[in-house]
Order: structure tokens, then sequence, then C-alpha cells
């Protein structure tokens, strides 16, 4: 199937190398460990397996079958046509990382592309070729900021606001240093954590502050306060960010933010159950030395012509080993350039077109659904963007199983994260719900509560 | 020549895709809240389509031709799972959907969790690690949380052999291990004696990577596993380089404790330009509360009319969370297609066809270049890239060199034990004419070393670019493009 040789050309190779068999070239294994038994379902065609791969996938019910309105981290948005159709092309994703620039300069242009619309999409100076996720990006801005402080600042503050995930991941990540404090998440809070609280607790000791913005609930909140306070006490500052908003709002740059990631999914890139995605990663210029991750930058061949190379490589762990920044080696090589064609597409006017369809969107869906008795708003005053939590009389599971007759998928249970939001909705709008489709669920809405 | 970028092709008033007018009335927007510019190129739809097209043709890539980069297993991309992955029954699934939507899905990264099991000889997989190296900080993770839950906290030391991957240090060091060097002796295995002296109440565990960087299978594999456990310590086996043990041997057999594997070089997902990939991990028995939070089980039994209904488990002492969601699912997806295509035999013959390409390729270039480690290799195997009757040449000028002939360079420089190291993966996948036209050029190379250098310090020639100044790009540092007063660069 996927490999090409011939009876003739095994026997050829096999004399070249002077061997009777291909079983002789294993003989350095250990005998009584060779070619164990497996337990695997017999070899398919590929007509077979598309086949049974078609009939998986068939057991799913989909965002097109459904009218979804589940976000929490991850959006479900349109993706022009030319995106996949470029992605599909051999040279990009069969290439390797492009250590050898002489033949990779597709790849290399394309991140140097990247990061620069990362840059001004964020308003930073530097962005790097990008992380795992969204939840990666938040552990390497803590590995970050504490490395900047060599360690001695050991309280890092995180805001309860931000993605339950990517909290958790954090957290994982830093558990060989057990003298590292997370705080400022722990206290049961709701939706609506008391900022000046928060701004309290930053001190001398503190390493890192990070928000979210919009925030895990949607919530548009001015940080410039924070960020001042933080500043005065040293502190760096890293603002999680949905991408589609900063097509509308003032970039993290803007406001003083010193570093600005976060999940790029919503940038042209499938649901897919939840990856592969991208982290974007950006950050000041003061912080360019303790970025981790691939970069590429400008320079010239021998001829003198314009060139793309991966840069700033002695940080990386092929080169300093234990002592670099990180051990990440690889970056989202295919879902970047996803974002880079995605961007280049909508380009400013596309772009803006989008954020400003969702959060007209979910504006209009927060009223209708704000309208229904037993469903109430639970923020009526601080500005949202696209996605918005909703209080249910009835448990939010029975609220979903009915609206799941109803194909739609309702949104998002916070019950599951925060124990104090029970009976708590998040729900999500995206470009790709229409006016009908949001009638819709608050027809069903309306129902179930008088059902 | 560089192509213009996408911020210079870009012209005011234009844009590739536009959007339906909002079909609900007007909310104003935030006030206060606004960006002034969005500085985002402006560009039509073919002029993108143009514009990625054509940097897309200076990559060299699989699909255009040999890529024997050792260690990275550049195997061809069965197209098949490019159809697979973009089923629309999977690719417009949401993370958060309730697990009775998705039971395809699950029931997907559950049987590939149990093929990777019975592939490798384990007790139980995480799908959740993005790439090889973060599967290797979830190995790391659980030694480390393994050894505090057993009181062990004077455990801080990690064994990595001299021949690993950098990102086997790299990852111990987020743990805050203390990286100990392990000896490679003169057959290429890890020397056994400097190990058993290095193996006291200290040691956490060794970082083994089987068969090793050197294309070699260690022959001592029984004795380490052994003598590190004896000393209360675990075994992590770097899964990279797995190509070459399918159906022929598990790892999981001979008492290796935990290993990652990485999708994207064994199980044919593609390489994408420098990711994604996806690393998962296999435990035994012991470790296996310790996976990241949740795994994929089956909730309640099937019968004769009911399938078994999936969904997510976690484990009473995980590690925690590595990343958002449920690991790369697209890459599942692919990785299950293989999987599911080649059966027990396919995998057999994948591994002895990759072994037999490298064997063959080996003894064909044994003579012209030093082989310093003249052993039966694996999937791959080292060349010196210098000859000590030649001056000057490095090999970094046979891998440039390569490229004028149309091939990828092998990995260079790496694994460090090997002066001037050439590290050849010729994979499976390739045809036995490639290989010979890969060897005439290697020898013919060889003799240009000698009769004509000038041809191999200046190559490549007829690339997109020629070499490139990596040290004035460290130098001058322009990692953006700025275009006008509109932007303040850097």
């Amino acid at each position: 199937m996927f490999t090409p040789h011939t009876k003739h050309d095994v026997e050829v190779m096999l004399k070249t190398i002077g061997v009777e068999k291909v079983e002789d070239l294993f003989s350095e294994i250990p005998s009584q460990f060779r070619y164990p038994e497996l337990d695997l379902a017999p070899r398919l065609t590929e007509m077979e397996a598309l086949n049974e791969l078609e009939n998986i996938a068939s057991a799913n019910a989909t965002t097109k079958d459904f009218i979804s309105f589940l976000g929490a981290g991850a959006y479900d948005h349109y993706t022009p046509a030319a995106v996949d159709n470029l992605l599909q092309r051999g040279e990009f994703y069969t290439a390797y990382t492009p250590y050898q620039p002489e033949i990779s300069q597709g790849t290399l242009q394309a991140i140097f592309e990247f990061q620069s619309l990362i840059c001004r999409l964020t308003g930073m100076d530097v962005a790097n070729a990008s992380h795992y996720d969204g939840a990666t990006a938040a552990a390497e801005a803590v590995i970050l900021a504490y490395g900047h402080f060599r360690n001695k600042r050991k309280k890092i503050l995180v805001s309860r606001a931000v993605n339950p995930e990517y909290r958790e991941t954090m957290r994982t990540y830093m558990q060989g240093d057990e003298s590292i404090q997370f705080l400022g998440d722990d206290i049961e809070t709701g939706i609506a954590p008391d900022l000046q609280k928060f701004i309290d607790q930053i001190d001398h000791n503190t390493a890192l502050v990070m928000v979210q913005y919009p925030d895990f609930f949607g919530r548009i909140i001015d940080y410039k306060p924070l960020i001042e306070k933080a500043h005065e006490y040293g502190a760096l500052v890293a603002v999680a960010c949905n991408p589609t908003a900063l097509a509308l709002l003032t970039p993290p740059g803007d406001f003083g933010a010193d570093i600005a990631f976060g999940e790029g999914q919503p940038l042209g890139i499938p649901l897919s159950f939840g990856g592969p995605y991208l982290g974007f990663f950006a950050l000041k210029n003061e912080l360019l030395r303790k970025l981790s991750g691939r970069l590429v930058g400008e320079t010239t061949d021998v001829e003198g012509n314009l060139a793309y190379v991966l840069t700033l490589t002695a940080r990386e762990q092929h080169i300093r080993r234990e002592k670099a920044s990180s051990n990440i080696c690889s970056n989202q090589g295919l879902m970047t350039l996803a974002a880079t064609i995605y961007l280049s597409l909508l380009g400013k006017h596309g772009f803006k077109q989008v954020a400003n369809l969702c959060y007209q969107k979910a504006h209009y869906a927060a009223d209708q659904i704000a309208g229904i008795t037993g469903f109430d708003l639970v923020d009526e005053t601080t500005p949202f963007f696209h996605e918005f939590v909703i209080k249910c009389d009835e448990p939010v599971e029975e609220v979903l199983e009915h609206l799941m007759h109803h194909e739609i998928l309702g949104g998002y249970d916070l019950g599951q994260a925060y124990p104090e939001l029970k009976n708590h909705l998040m729900i999500a709008v995206t470009e790709k719900i229409s006016r009908d489709d949001i009638d819709y669920l608050a027809g069903v809405l309306s129902e179930e509560n008088h059902g | 020549m560089a192509d213009p970028t996408i911020f210079d092709l870009s012209v005011a008033g234009r844009t590739g895709v536009t959007f339906p007018e909002p079909d609900v009335p007007e909310t104003s927007l935030p006030q206060g809240f606004l960006r002034e510019k969005l500085p985002l190129p402006e560009v039509s739809e073919m002029e993108v389509v143009r514009h990625f097209t054509k940097i897309s043709q200076k990559n060299y890539a699989i699909d255009l031709g040999f890529y024997p980069l050792g260690s990275c297993t550049m195997k061809y991309n069965p197209k098949i799972n490019e159809v697979t992955s973009r089923l629309p029954g999977f690719a417009f699934t949401h993370p958060f959907q309730p697990i009775e939507t998705v039971q395809g899905n699950l029931y997907l990264m559950y049987t590939l969790q149990e093929m990777l099991k019975e592939i490798a000889g384990f007790d139980g997989v995480t799908l959740q690690p993005a790439a090889g190296a973060q599967g290797e900080l979830v190995g790391t993770l659980i030694i480390h949380k393994y050894h505090k839950d057993h009181g062990d906290t004077q455990r801080t030391r990690m064994l990595i052999p001299d021949s690993a991957h950098g990102t086997n240090p790299a990852s111990s060091a987020m743990l805050g291990f203390d990286i100990v060097p392990l000896a490679t002796d003169a057959r290429g295995n890890v020397d056994l004696e400097v190990l058993k002296s290095l193996c006291d109440e200290r040691l956490a565990g060794i970082m083994l990577t089987n068969p090793n960087t050197l294309g070699l299978f260690d022959e001592n594999v029984c004795e380490v596993v052994r003598i590190v456990h004896e000393a209360g310590g675990l075994v992590y086996g770097d899964g990279a380089n797995m190509n070459a043990l399918l159906g022929v041997f598990r790892p999981g057999d001979v008492g290796i404790d935990i290993l990652h594997f990485n999708l994207h070089k064994t199980f044919s997902t593609p390489h994408g330009g420098g990711g994604p990939g996806s690393g998962p991990v296999a435990v035994k028995k012991h470790l296996i509360d310790y996976l990241p939070d949740p795994v994929i089980g089956i909730l309640e039994e099937g019968d004769e009319e009911n399938a078994p209904f999936y969904g997510f488990i976690h484990p009473k002492k995980s590690i925690g969370r590595v990343k958002s969601f449920n690991g790369h699912f697209g890459m599942h997806i692919r990785a299950f297609t293989y999987i599911f295509m080649l059966g027990q035999e396919g995998l057999r013959d994948i591994a002895e066809k990759a072994v037999l390409n490298a064997n063959y390729l080996q003894e064909k270039l044994k003579g012209t270049y030093t082989l310093p480690y003249d052993r039966r290799c694996m999937h791959e195997f080292v060349l010196e890239g210098f000859w000590k009757d030649v001056e000057g040449i490095h090999a970094l000028d046979i891998a440039k060199r390569l490229m004028d002939y149309d091939f990828h360079p092998p990995t260079n420089y790496f694994p460090l034990i090997v002066k001037e190291a050439l590290m050849i993966e010729p994979t499976e996948t390739e045809t036995k004419e490639t290989l010979d036209r890969f060897v005439d050029v290697m020898l013919k190379i060889a003799e240009e070393a000698r009769t004509n250098p000038e041809l191999l310090h200046d190559a490549p020639h007829n690339t997109p670019i020629r070499r490139a100044d990596e040290l004035k790009a460290a130098k001058d540092l322009v990692l953006c493009c700025y275009t006008g007063d509109d932007w303040p660069g850097i």
C-alpha cells in the first residue's frame, strides 16, 4: 500500500546488505520479544477505510446539523473556501520545519506574515510563530514572567474570569516548583469578580497579572487601572484575548499589556472537536529575549536578496538543551498558515464586518432571551462582545436537553467549571447565526418555560 | 528573491471576502473601547490565492521529493488522511458538545488509544499532548508526581544519554530535575557501568530513545530497564523512532514505564511546515492514574443491541490538563485512518521496509563516508560529513550541495556525539530507484569535495535563495513587516 518494494527489489537489497531475509535485519532485538502478536483489525483498502470513517463520523451531530450557540473558547465562524484550498497544497502541508531556509522560503515567509498580522492585531511589537493553543500560551506566559524575575517573584495573579482550562494548564506546567503561588482565582466570585479587590492583591512579589479580554464570560473590561498598578509594582501583565474581538476593540498593546496571547482558532480554523488550533503569543520589545518558541526574521542571502530564516534559535531547546526557555520544538505551522490566509482574505474590512456581525447578533440574542420569563441576563451593565451569561430558573442540563430535542446546541453550562454558577448558561453567537436561528432559540426557550 | 509580502500587495479599499449585512436591529458599539485603526491588508481573493500559491512553490516538500531527514520520519502522508480528517461529521463538532452527540469522535479516540496500547505494549494512553515535546513533558510530570506521591522527593536526577534529542533535557528541566548525561559505549549502547554508577536513591528516571539517535537498537535495553527499576527509577521511552519497531517489538514488553508517540512521524500525519504534531503518551498499569485529565473511556458497556457509551474519565491522581480541549483531534483521525488501513500485517511491513531501506543506503554509502558505528542499523544511521584528507568541507556543505540535486539534506550536526554528523532516515515509502539516485549523488558529492570543493562551499546554486545570512538575521532583527507610518515597527 504505502511501501513500493517489489519482490525483486527486496531480493537485490538484501543481497547488497548481505543478509538472507528481512527478519535477519532485526537480529539485535531480544528474540523472545520479536514479532509479538497484535490484536488489531485486519488491514483495509482505502475504499473500505473511507467507508468506515464515514460511518464513524455519521455517529456525531454537528454544528451543521444543529444550530450551535457553543463557544467558551472555540467558535463556529465561517471559513472562506480559499483557506482550505491553499492549505491542501502539498508544498505547504507535506513540508518539514523550515530549518533549511534555501528550500523553505514559502513556509518562512508565511510565518513572517503571520507574526506581522498578530503584531498588528494585538498592537504588540513582536509575535512568535505560535504555541500549541491558548492554554499552553497562557502557561508560556507564566514561565516567561517567572523567569523574567529570576524565579524571585513568586506570585502569579490570575483572574477567575480567565478561561478555566488555561488556568488548569498553567498550574500543570508549573508543578515542578512548589514555591510558585497562583492567586486571584480561588474565591468563588461568579461572573463579576471584584476588580478592585483583584488589583489590591498586586504587590512586589507579583511576577505576572493575567486577565482575559473579553473575559471568559464575554465581558469587555477596562484594564487600564489594573495595568497601571501592576507596572507601579514592576509586575508584568498578560492579556488573553479573542482575536475576532480585536477587530473592533482597542488592542492590548495600546492599553499597556506586556504580553498579549490567545486562542487562534477563530481565525479560519475548523472546530474539529478541539484541535489542532494555535496559540498566538505577542509581547513588547523589552521582553523579546525571554520569548520562547520559533521566530522568523528577515535577512539576505549571499547575493544580497531578501530572505527569511528562523532566528534567535540560540534560545531554543535543540541548542540550549536543559537551559532553554521552553521545551517547545514545533509551532502550529499549518494552523498559522490558515490564520494568515484567513486574515489576508478578510482583511481590514471583512474582518471588521465579522466582528460587528458577532456583536450585533449576540446583542439581539441577549435581548430576546432576557425578555423570556425564567431567563435573566446576569450582567446588564458591562459591555460584552459575542458571548453572554444567562441565569436559568431551571437546571441548565434540562434546558440544554430540551434545546437539543429541537436541534439546538444551546451553549456552555458554566456549572461545569464554576460551582457557584450552577443554573448559568453561556451563549455565544457568531456571524453564522441568523436572526431566524435566534428567534427559533427564543421560541423554544419560551416553550421550555411554559412547557 | 523574496516575493512582496501580503502587506505590500495591499491597496486601500480592496477586500477578499465580504459578509452579509446584519439582519438584526443595530446595537451601538461600546464607546471608549473601540480601536482607531485596524492595520490589516486589503487584497482581492485572487491576489491572496496567487500570493500563497507562489510562495508555496518555494518550499521543498514530501510531495516533491526525497527527505532523508534523520529522526524526523518524513514518510509519505496518504491523501486519504486529508479526506477523512475533513469529513464534516468530524470537522464541525465543537469540543463542548454533549457527549451523546459526539459518540463517533469518542469511539475514534478510544479506539486509537487501544490501538496505540496494543502496538507498543502498554496499559493506558492519553491523546492530549500536542506534540512530541509535550508528550515528554507529560512523561516528566508523571515521573515527578509519582515520586512525590511515594515520598521520594530526593529523587531529582534524570539520566539522559548523550545521544538524546535536545527536547529531553529541556522537558526534564521544566520539572526541576537535575540533568545527568549518560555516556554511550563503543557499540553505541548505553554504557552499563556508567549507568550503574549513577543509580542511587537520587535517581528519578532515565529518558531512553530506542532505537537511539544513532539509529541503533540498544542491545542492553533489558539490562538498562532492570538496573533503573532496581534503583527505584522510572524508564521513559522517547518513541520518536517507533517507525523501526512497528509490529516487530513492543517497548512495553521489556518494562519501559512511559512512552510517547509522534503521530506526525510514525503514523503518517503531515508535518505541516513545522506543526501541528501530536504526541500521545502510553503508560504501564502503575501509572494510569497519573495520566492527564481527561482520557476517553467506556462509561456504559455495550451489548448485542447497543454500542458502548463513550465519555471522559478523570484519572484519580492526574497530573492535570496539559492543553485545551481534547488534543489534536484532527491528527488522531489521520493516525487512526492509517493504522486502520494497515493492520498488524501492514504495520510490520512498514517497519521492515523502513529498516531495509536504511540498511541498503548504509551499505552503499559506508565506503565513501565514514560510518562511526558500523553495525546493523534500524530505520536510520549516522555518517560523518567530512573527510580527514579533504580540507574545509563540512557536513553543512554536503547538506547544501544535496539541494542542487533536488534532495532535502539529511539532519546535520546531530547527534552531537558524532563529528559533523549526517543523519539519514529514508523511510519505507521510498523506492529503490530513489535510493539509488541518492547514493549516486552522495558519491558524486564526495568526489566533488576533492575535485571542485567550491561547488560545495557555494551550494546551493539553483534554489529560490542562496545561502542565507543567519548571523545578520539575529543581529539586525526584523521580525515583522511594516509599511509606511501607520506602524511603529521595531
